[in-house]
């Protein structure tokens, strides 16, 4: 999978396109860590329209990214995810911590 | 009940594996002319119950993990995942949701994700001898096929 990512006025957003799972959520969780370190966003966006599978590693992930941005006192929502990405979302019950937007 | 289909899988614990595991279950469910959604929910339960063999069932070694798929009655798909791992000690705890002793890179939703994207699912474990994890998905038919 790749991230990649895009900074203004306080907000960082986060595109995580291909596929998540286990074998790659180590490095995709290093990763926005990395990235929340060096811009200390007031808003994280992390951004899941071309995310095209995600499994539970995916939730890990997203609610580590929430811990972290509460720490930084910031904000953090999940955007326009992909229909699989969004029927996992909906299962494991995350959205009730981490909205979900749908701009399109 | 009539088995009309099957295929066996046997590979080691390696993460690199997970991707190869789903796509080769989809690959094998699509006899059954499954919607893209069914397609992302066999693929999703397929990714949590290898998963877990990697993380959970051997996680200081690489052990085997074999994965069968069957055809049942023309429209059902089985996939089982076994593991010759540490098995799990309270199959119940293990199932609740947020339940996890892999730390904060697992959410503990692998189980609950299994439970509501399959029809059915069954899990036999024993210490030290490995576990079982069955599901069940019965595939619809789509009106205008064939």
């Amino acid at each position: 999978m790749n991230i990649n990512a895009a900074y203004s006025a306080g907000r960082l957003t986060v595109y995580l396109v291909g596929e998540l799972d286990h074998h790659q959520s180590r490095t995709a969780i290093r990763s926005i860590e990395e990235l929340l370190d060096e811009y200390m966003p007031r808003d994280c966006v992390l951004e899941l329209s071309q995310l095209n599978f995600m499994d539970s590693s995916g939730i890990a992930l997203i609610v580590k990214t929430g811990r972290l941005m509460k720490e930084q006192g910031g904000r953090v929502w999940i955007e326009n995810p992909a229909t699989q990405p969004r029927r996992v979302i909906d299962a494991s019950g995350i959205d009730r911590l981490i909205p979900v937007a749908i701009n399109k | 009940m009539n088995s009309s289909n099957y295929i066996k899988i046997e590979f080691p614990s390696k993460s690199c594996n997970e991707a190869f595991a789903r796509a080769a279950a989809a690959a094998f469910a699509t006899q059954l002319d499954p919607s893209m959604e069914e397609l992302g929910d066999i693929k999703t339960a397929v990714s949590e119950a290898v998963t877990n063999c990697i993380v959970h069932a051997y996680p200081q070694t690489i052990g085997k993990v074999s994965m069968r798929l069957r055809v049942i009655d023309s429209c059902i798909l089985e996939i089982s995942v076994r593991d010759w791992g540490c098995g799990i000690e309270n199959v119940g705890q293990a199932m609740e949701p947020l339940y996890t002793t892999g730390g904060d890179d697992r959410s503990g939703m692998g189980f609950t994700i299994m439970d509501s994207f399959m029809d059915s699912l069954r899990v036999r474990s024993a210490s030290g001898k490995g576990t079982t994890v069955t599901m069940r998905r019965c595939i619809s038919p789509r009106t205008g096929r064939r």
